[in-house]
């Protein structure tokens, strides 16, 4: 199906996020579609599928204009979108989930459903069990799980929304796999994304956003410059990537020490974890998802209790001490999820730095305000001190949350702190954290990126299956080694090499 | 220039609309009836001002009221929906007349302060119980709420019955009258008790500096915004919520005291009569901003106060003032999820 967008208008409050924008895509190809953070990406996307409404301009399928009331008159006119987090109902299993919300008539029973699944996974090199609850699969196969719905329910238009972060490299080959064989049966395939390299791999043409319009004005055919791209997205500013710089070994004491640690948590089991975490370090947490990473990280910021062993914080056991222990003896967590569990999205940062005011009975809203605005511009933050954080975009989120931090932190825990980042952003911010770092912090990240955990960690840490492997000094590790390692190649000899 | 005179007017279209449609839905209800409705709506809206005796009778029912009101607009802040602050209230009763049986010699004064600290004591934990429910067994609080409502309404009953029956006769209109000297001074020839009135406004005072002011308040705010966010931050939210259950539990059971020494001077076993509820709707509708507590509260009290002429001059029930509150509050909501 031919899509056509005309003269696409979007405002939220006074920000015009997609300004009389204009572009098409054709049919039986993948349409890459880039721009940096807040330049309407997911506002075009989610007008395509119906979730918001515009303003003014038309949306045209197949020359003809049609008014989207939701989502699912948008998959009866026949688009789909996959959001970046699932949004399907992790209580029902795979084929429920497909039958719940399919338009009548197009499964004549469940076993029919179930067969037309089975051959779909098959054609796309999907592995899918019908009868497995989607709370028990991980995000890759969620992920596929809703494509095959939308596919099954007539969708002859695919949204991806940043499909990549969160998923396996494999998941990745597979998907891309699958991509281009949705596309070779003549359907339309739109790829956003912040990675270059698999715009590049992927798509047969690109279309760039950048402040709610596109740059230039229509679809530029693949393959482009990389460097040209990257113009078009950020202006003529493009920073250069920081320089790799093996740090000196460091005899401080151990900012966590974890003791015949013994902790379960869902189907994961880790025994015997015995670690220390030293100061001044950035270490990298690799592998699969849910692989122990998360387990590892809630057990330093305190927020589960170990089975047995103990943890101890600057050398004070804090077994069992709760998280607001942790939190008073240095310990900062950053989740991945900023306005889930990060931050208080209907306040602003005035009131988010009144609230870690600790003493005195009233608020200090001078004060508050002083170091708000402090923050904004020590961190570039685009707001003011009144603006909610919710309204502020993923980056600038992302800088409010490790301007809150307290200058007395020793450790940062920070669950994918680039989440959903553009470059710029991303690198903004691991300035930001090698500055704690070098201010003696002890901060501990995980990644599904590998190419971040390559480049910013002093020391990378493999979690394999629910084991915890030795930290590895980056200056003796190679990307395809920790790929290897992250598969399990070879993991059994580092840890016996380690003892 | 003109799409902010648009938004003015916007905003005010909406709450003028839901009035309307407040209005017109009564109406229809009196219709129904065959009265007059504008007769009716004379006694509904003006008759708690007609005589001072109705006057009195009305800031006696917005006293308690507005003190459930201004609690639980403490936990709807903390983002906790305490349909037990009736609850509250019984079991603040029954705690209030606890020194005045015991000692009944003692100096007025001294027993008024007591039964007032006795029944701020009885909501309180009639409220902690709820949070530890909500924090322990994972019950929601509205559930627990509501449950905890029936056994105070059921220990109301059974303390009417048994240990406090009356000396001639077990009866379900109360206990003995209080001795006339513990009733809390009224004004001449009036039902009047001018410190039931005024330890509500202290109250509404007390909270809106607590909330909009002190840091107590913003934590309060951030826990009920997002209470997983606020504990990263630092804030002990398990805590600051089980804080605003006791709040609302304390002005619940004080409003209960004030229904026993001010209004019924007995404990009776509807001695809630329903105002903790009331108070429910009152704190939704002003849920945005506290300063609509006090008049809000006025205009349902005179509502109620005004209805109870209904049955004697019209024939129809008093009921209907309950049908307007309702439908306020109703339409207000539909008005703000409009906006939203």
């Amino acid at each position: 199906m031919h899509i056509a967008v005309e003269h696409l208008t979007k405002r939220f409050g006074s920000v015009c996020a997609n300004d009389r924008l204009t572009v098409s895509f054709a049919a039986g190809q993948i349409h890459g579609v880039l721009g940096e953070n807040g330049a309407g990406k997911s506002t075009l996307m989610k007008l395509l599928s119906g979730y918001i409404q515009p303003d003014e301009g038309r949306i045209v399928f197949n020359d003809m204009p049609r008014r989207l009331r939701g989502p699912g008159d948008a998959l009866a006119a026949g688009v789909g979108m996959v959001q970046q987090e699932p949004l399907d109902i992790p209580a029902f299993t795979v084929l429920e989930n497909l039958l719940c919300a399919a338009p009548p008539g197009i499964f004549r029973s469940r076993r029919a459903a179930q067969t037309a699944l089975l051959e779909l996974a098959g054609r796309l090199g999907f592995p899918v069990d019908p009868a497995a609850r989607l709370d028990q699969l991980t995000i890759g196969q969620r992920q596929q799980v809703e494509i095959m719905r939308l596919l099954l329910c007539g969708a002859q238009v695919l949204i991806l929304d940043e499909p990549t972060t969160g998923i396996t490299a494999a998941q990745a080959r597979a998907l891309f796999a699958a991509l281009r064989q949705i596309a070779a049966e003549g359907r339309t395939v739109l790829f956003v994304s912040h990675k270059l390299e698999e715009v590049a791999e992927l798509c047969h043409t690109v279309t760039v956003l950048r402040n709610g319009q596109v740059v230039p004005p229509g679809q530029l055919p693949m393959p482009q410059p990389q460097e040209y791209l990257l113009v078009l997205m950020f202006g003529e500013s493009g920073a250069a990537p920081p320089i790799y710089r093996p740090l000196p070994a460091i005899d401080a004491p151990p900012v966590w020490e974890l003791r015949n640690i013994t902790v379960r948590s869902g189907a994961l089991h880790l025994v015997e974890l015995n670690h220390r975490f030293p100061a001044g370090r950035i270490i990298g947490l690799a592998g699969l998802d849910g692989s122990g990473q998360q387990v590892l990280l809630r057990l330093l910021a305190g927020q589960q209790a170990p089975d047995r062993g103990q943890v101890l914080v600057n050398g004070r056991d804090l077994t069992g001490a709760g998280a607001l222990a942790f939190r008073q003896a240095g310990v900062e967590y950053l989740p991945a999820d900023r306005l889930h569990d990060g931050m208080i999205g209907a306040l602003s940062l005035a009131d988010h730095f009144a609230l870690l005011q600790r003493d005195g009975l009233l608020v200090d809203r001078r004060r508050a305000e002083e170091l708000a605005r402090q923050a904004i511009a020590d961190y570039q933050i685009k707001a003011t001190p009144v603006t909610p954080i919710a309204s502020l975009s993923g980056g600038n989120q992302q800088r409010a949350m490790l301007a809150l931090i307290p200058p007395t932190a020793c450790g940062i825990l920070a669950e994918q702190p680039t989440r959903g980042l553009d470059v710029a952003s991303a690198r903004a911010i691991w300035s930001r954290l090698q500055a704690r770092r070098d201010d003696g912090c002890c901060i501990i990240f995980s990644s599904p990126d590998l190419d971040e955990i390559m480049e910013y960690s002093d020391e990378v840490i493999v979690c394999f299956a629910g084991r915890i492997g030795p930290p590895i000094p980056r200056a003796l590790l190679s990307a395809s080694r920790l790929a290897e390692l992250i598969g399990g190649v070879g993991f059994d000899a580092l840890v016996n090499v380690a003892r | 220039m003109r799409t902010d005179r648009l938004k003015l007017v916007a905003s005010l279209t909406r709450p003028v609309l839901a009035l309307v449609a407040a209005f017109a839905l009564t109406t229809l209800a009196l219709l129904s009836t065959g009265v007059s409705p504008l007769e009716a709506y004379r006694l509904v809206l003006f008759g708690a001002f007609s005589t001072p005796v109705r006057l009195s009778d009305m800031i006696m029912l917005a006293a308690p009221l507005l003190l459930c009101a201004v609690g639980l607009s403490i936990t709807f802040a903390g983002g906790l929906y305490n349909l037990g602050v009736e609850g509250q209230m019984i079991a603040g009763a029954i705690a209030a007349m606890v020194p005045l049986r015991l000692w009944p010699d003692w100096p007025p004064l001294l027993l008024w302060l007591l039964s007032g600290l006795s029944g701020a004591t009885g909501g309180v934990v009639w409220a902690l119980l709820i949070g530890a429910l909500r924090q322990y067994a994972n019950v929601s609080e509205i559930f627990a709420g509501l449950g905890m409502n029936f056994l105070a309404s059921g220990l109301a009953l059974y303390m009417v019955l048994g240990p406090w029956r009356r000396q001639t006769s077990a009866s379900l209109s109360g206990t003995d009258l209080l001795p006339r000297d513990l009733w809390l001074p009224t004004i001449d020839r009036l039902r009047l008790a001018p410190a039931a009135p005024l330890i509500a406004l202290l109250a509404l005072a007390v909270v809106w500096w607590a909330l909009t002011k002190t840091r107590w308040g913003l934590e309060v705010r951030a826990v009920g915004l997002n209470p997983a966010a606020a504990g990263r931050l630092g804030v002990a939210a398990a805590r600051r919520m089980a804080e605003t259950l006791a709040a609302c539990g304390a002005l619940a059971g004080i409003a209960g005291m004030l229904q026993v020494v001010a209004v019924h001077h007995a404990l009776i076993p509807n001695i809630s009569s329903g105002i903790g509820l009331l108070g429910l709707l009152v704190a939704l509708l002003a849920r945005a901003d506290p300063r609509w507590l006090l008049p809000i509260a006025v205009a349902f009290a005179s509502f109620t106060v005004g209805s109870i002429q209904l049955p004697l001059t019209l024939g129809i029930d008093s009921a209907i003032a309950g049908v307007l509150q309702g439908a306020l509050v109703l339409f207000a909501l539909v008005a703000r999820a409009r906006v939203r």
